[in-house]
């Protein structure tokens, strides 16, 4: 066979193979299976058709001409959700001129939104999914009101296909990083958001007479008001970074103000006001694995989360870092070493962000209905010495290689295999 | 009395020239690393006798032992294995279901140069005035008060090994302390522990002198170079002088003599270097001015060149898997462990990092179970190896701690449960003998002046 019509004949199968995995019938059987929305299910089958779950239990049939894959002796979860992180959007920190997506238009970027500076082909997408993460809040950072946030599934080649819902989040920041858009101050800050946010109220009434110039000048442009109306009709949540006691203190009067959806980001000292933050129903992206004494939290201690969880307080557990991304179950598996129960840990990196970010009804939990998002574990996926061992996104059984494991072949015996 | 005179003690102090040897005094860069000013004033804290009795034993110098005791007694360890009777007024501590290690060992740590609450004032890692500061010494920047320290205490560590950043060339010395409350850093000193130099290759160096160089890399190797040349001649005048007393004294320099120290094998270096083509570089620095390179730290690349660190019995520092933060780290790998022990290379697991340095254990664990999960099949008492007794042999101090064996420091951890999962805790720490961290004992959980009337301390934080 020539090279040319080998070549024809991969084109030409290439779409309808590519079809074919979507249409796929695949049946996860034998396995521990933690739906999170349910008990656990010993035995259980996840059947996925289409890319959504069409079956969980212990007595599903599979159908004939179904994919098997036997988790036998395995786990079985949902795919890890990681609440706060720049997968795709920033790479090397040393080299953040070529690989780091941010607005740096001054303090006040809401209408800027990350989704279009994702790389699907980013490195760091394989290297956290390998570790079970499947879907990912892709954060902006680095100002006052840095810009919009994207839920996105860790695969595709096109961010059209990755992307879950955008804007997913209003980022906000109040903690010390953003008391230079307050002239020094936090207390600054916070006047110069309460200004913006009661702008983007006036604007949003007065657009006609904005048009014609009959009005103030506005506390930021218009295209900053105008993404920031989804949050002030509490459609879109305000993800707001906060450390200290009295800047989440903040937070929760600017919320109630303005009638906000809040999140709370970092939240070191979240613990010291655990009763308000779980009256006001405000989740909490914690980072589990913090506590290191800072003027911006110097009560941070390592059961924040417990704390928290105990109080009722919705907890998600998050990770610093977008290249130790792939270490959130280990700050999973820290809450839980410093008393969360082994549960709610899990549903802290699973059901409750997919609640804590309006897409519950898709993500994070194995119930017919919901996106394919399965993870196959050799042991307690919170565990250092249990591994993925097959990541699903969307129904697709995706390859467990990234970067890492080619570098990693590579090199497995010297001289290298160049 | 010193056999040594320094020599701005040489006019002064008649009765110290007067103890010394004519012709056999050592250079002044041999005497300050034999016996320093700034001596270590440690003294071993009195505690009980201690027998922990039928737990799981990670010694680090043999296989992993069931049902067995470990004593402790006068800051020793006196035996371990099974049927040990507990002498007469010995603590008992009930090891069931618990497992006990030797006291975890940091080889690049910058608590107390980098402290908490981490504002301008404590930094004081970073000499970057110049590019070359084999001068300064990381003992004289530790604050003894660093919040960090109990928490590394209550990760089980042990000891660790300050060193000075990275921003430089050669950043200086090194100081190796042992983690315990102390009012002075001179009381943390590890008595007899060799001094280390801080040196760094790469990104770092070039970036920070960028104006006024070197701002390449063939611009840090000259800078290496020159820096060694001059600590040579340095060093010929001094024996010169050293043999003879004939004449003034040379004038002391201490930049040089640090470097002289390392030429003659008394200070140990250490050396950030990620790159495996810039590690080959340092090993034939090393060789043309005859002095060895004891680690590489960071070394996300020695997997690379894990043959080379073999055959020249060079340790590799290492993250577990941190990576892709800058260009020269982004080939970092999960298997870079186990792949190095494949090799024979000597595997140390270090932190450089206050929150890292309270997981060292979960940190070994990852690494070694990425190797099981490849193929590469790496043993507990291999990866136990890691954060003990191999960062003890980094930082010369293997002849006292890093295992658990007769005679040696009673330098001991004992873990809740599998000190290799990640829902175990360090329970009590031993340092040599004094429990310096009890984890059900509010009265044994130190904390710094820092935390008093700002957090809460100790355990839990």
């Amino acid at each position: 066979m020539s090279r040319s019509i080998r070549t024809a004949l991969l084109l030409a199968l290439m779409t309808p193979v590519a079809r074919a995995a979507a249409a796929q019938t695949i049946a996860i059987t034998g396995g521990t299976v933690y739906p999170i929305s349910g008990p656990r299910i010993d035995g259980g089958t996840v059947l996925i058709r289409d890319g959504i779950i069409a079956a969980v239990g212990r007595d599903v049939l599979v159908p004939t001409g179904a994919t098997r894959i036997d988790a036998t002796g395995r786990v079985v979860t949902p795919g890890f959700f990681a609440a706060a992180s720049e997968l795709g959007a920033a790479l090397i920190g040393g080299a953040a001129a070529e690989t780091r997506e941010v607005q740096h238009d001054g303090d006040v970027n809401a209408a800027f939104n990350v989704g279009e500076g994702i790389d699907p082909a980013a490195v760091s997408i394989p290297v956290a999914r390998l570790e079970g993460i499947t879907t990912a809040v892709v954060t902006a950072a680095g100002s006052l009101l840095p810009g919009q946030a994207v839920l996105i599934d860790l695969d595709g080649d096109r961010v059209e296909s990755m992307l879950v819902r955008s804007p997913v989040a209003m980022m906000a920041d109040v903690s010390q990083g953003s008391k230079g858009a307050g002239g020094g101050s936090r207390a600054g800050a916070l006047q110069r958001l309460r200004q913006i946010l009661r702008d983007a109220l006036e604007y949003a009434e007065r657009r006609a007479d904005f048009r014609k110039a009959q009005m103030q000048p506005l506390a930021a442009p218009a295209a900053d008001l105008d993404a920031l109306l989804p949050v002030l009709r509490g459609e879109l949540p305000l993800y707001v970074t906060a450390n200290r006691r009295s800047d989440i203190e903040s937070a929760l009067r600017l919320a109630r103000e303005f009638k906000l959806r809040l999140i709370v980001r970092g939240g070191a000292e979240a613990w010291q006001v655990a009763p308000a933050l779980a009256a006001a129903k405000v989740p909490v992206a914690i980072e589990p694995m913090t506590d290191i004494p800072s003027f911006d939290a110097p009560g941070a201690r390592l059961d924040n989360g417990t704390i928290l969880h105990d109080a009722g307080v919705m907890v998600l557990i998050t990770h610093r870092g977008e290249d130790q991304m792939r270490d959130l179950r280990q700050s999973a598996g820290n809450a839980v070493r410093n008393g969360m129960s082994w549960d709610a840990a899990l549903r802290a990196v699973t059901l409750d962000p997919a609640r804590a970010f309006g897409v519950a009804d898709r993500y994070g939990a194995l119930e017919a209905g919901r996106v394919a998002n399965v993870v196959v574990w050799s042991g307690d996926p919170l565990e250092l010495s249990s591994g993925a061992e097959r990541v699903l996104i969307r129904g697709r059984d995706l390859p467990m290689t990234s970067r890492q494991t080619q570098l990693r072949e590579r090199y497995r015996t010297l001289p290298p295999r160049y | 009395m010193p056999r040594w005179v320094l020599p701005f003690l040489a006019a002064a102090s008649t009765s110290c020239a007067a103890g010394a040897a004519p012709g056999a005094a050592p250079t002044p860069a041999a005497a300050s690393a034999a016996s320093t000013p700034y001596p270590s004033t440690y003294r071993r804290h009195r505690d009980s006798t201690f027998l922990i009795r039928n737990a799981t034993v990670l010694t680090a110098a043999g296989p992993e032992l069931t049902g067995a005791s470990v004593l402790l007694r006068d800051g020793r360890i006196v035996a371990v294995g099974r049927d040990i009777a507990a002498p007469a007024g010995a603590r008992v501590i009930d090891g069931t279901g618990r497992f006990v290690t030797p006291g975890l060992i940091d080889t690049h740590s910058h608590i107390g140069v980098y402290a908490a609450p981490g504002t301008a004032a404590e930094a004081d890692g970073n000499e970057a005035t110049a590019p070359v500061t084999a001068e300064v010494w990381a003992e004289h920047s530790i604050w003894p008060q660093d919040p960090q320290i109990p928490l590394a205490i209550a990760g089980g560590i042990t000891t660790i090994q300050v060193l000075p950043g990275s921003a430089n060339l050669i950043g200086g010395r090194s100081a190796t302390v042992r983690l315990i409350p102390a009012r002075t850093v001179q009381e943390m000193k590890f008595p007899g522990a060799p001094y280390g130099l801080k040196m760094a290759c790469g990104e770092n160096p070039k970036r920070v002198y960028a104006m006024r160089g070197p701002s390449t890399r063939m611009g840090n190797m000259a800078g290496y170079r020159a820096a060694f040349i001059a600590a040579e001649q340095y060093r010929r005048v001094w024996d010169k002088w050293n043999a003879t007393h004939h004449g003034d004294p040379p004038a002391r320099d201490l930049r040089s003599e640090t470097l002289a120290g390392v030429l003659a094998g008394r200070i140990l270096v250490h050396n950030h270097c990620y790159r495996a083509d810039e590690m080959a570089q340092m090993m034939d620095l090393a060789r043309e001015f005859g002095f060895k390179i004891r680690s590489f730290h960071h070394a996300v690349e020695a997997y690379k060149i894990a043959d080379l660190l073999a055959s020249n019995g060079v340790a590799a520092s290492i993250w577990h898997d941190w990576w892709g933060f800058k260009m020269e780290s982004l080939d970092g790998i999960p298997e870079n462990a186990a792949l190095l022990q494949q090799a024979g290379a000597r595997v140390i697991i270090h932190s450089d990092d206050a929150n890292g340095i309270q997981r060292l254990n979960q940190e070994a664990a990852k690494a070694m179970y990425a190797g099981t999960r490849a193929g590469l099949a790496v043993s507990r008492e291999q990866a136990i190896r890691w954060i003990t007794l191999n960062p003890a042999w980094a930082i010369g101090i293997d002849s006292t701690t890093g295992s658990l064996e007769q005679g040696k420091s009673a330098d001991v951890v004992v873990w809740s449960g599998d000190p290799f999962s990640v829902y175990s805790k360090a329970d009590m720490v031993f340092n040599d003998g004094w429990l310096v961290f009890d984890r059900h004992d509010p009265a044994r959980q130190p904390s710094t002046d820092f935390n008093v009337g700002i957090a809460a301390p100790g355990v839990g934080r």
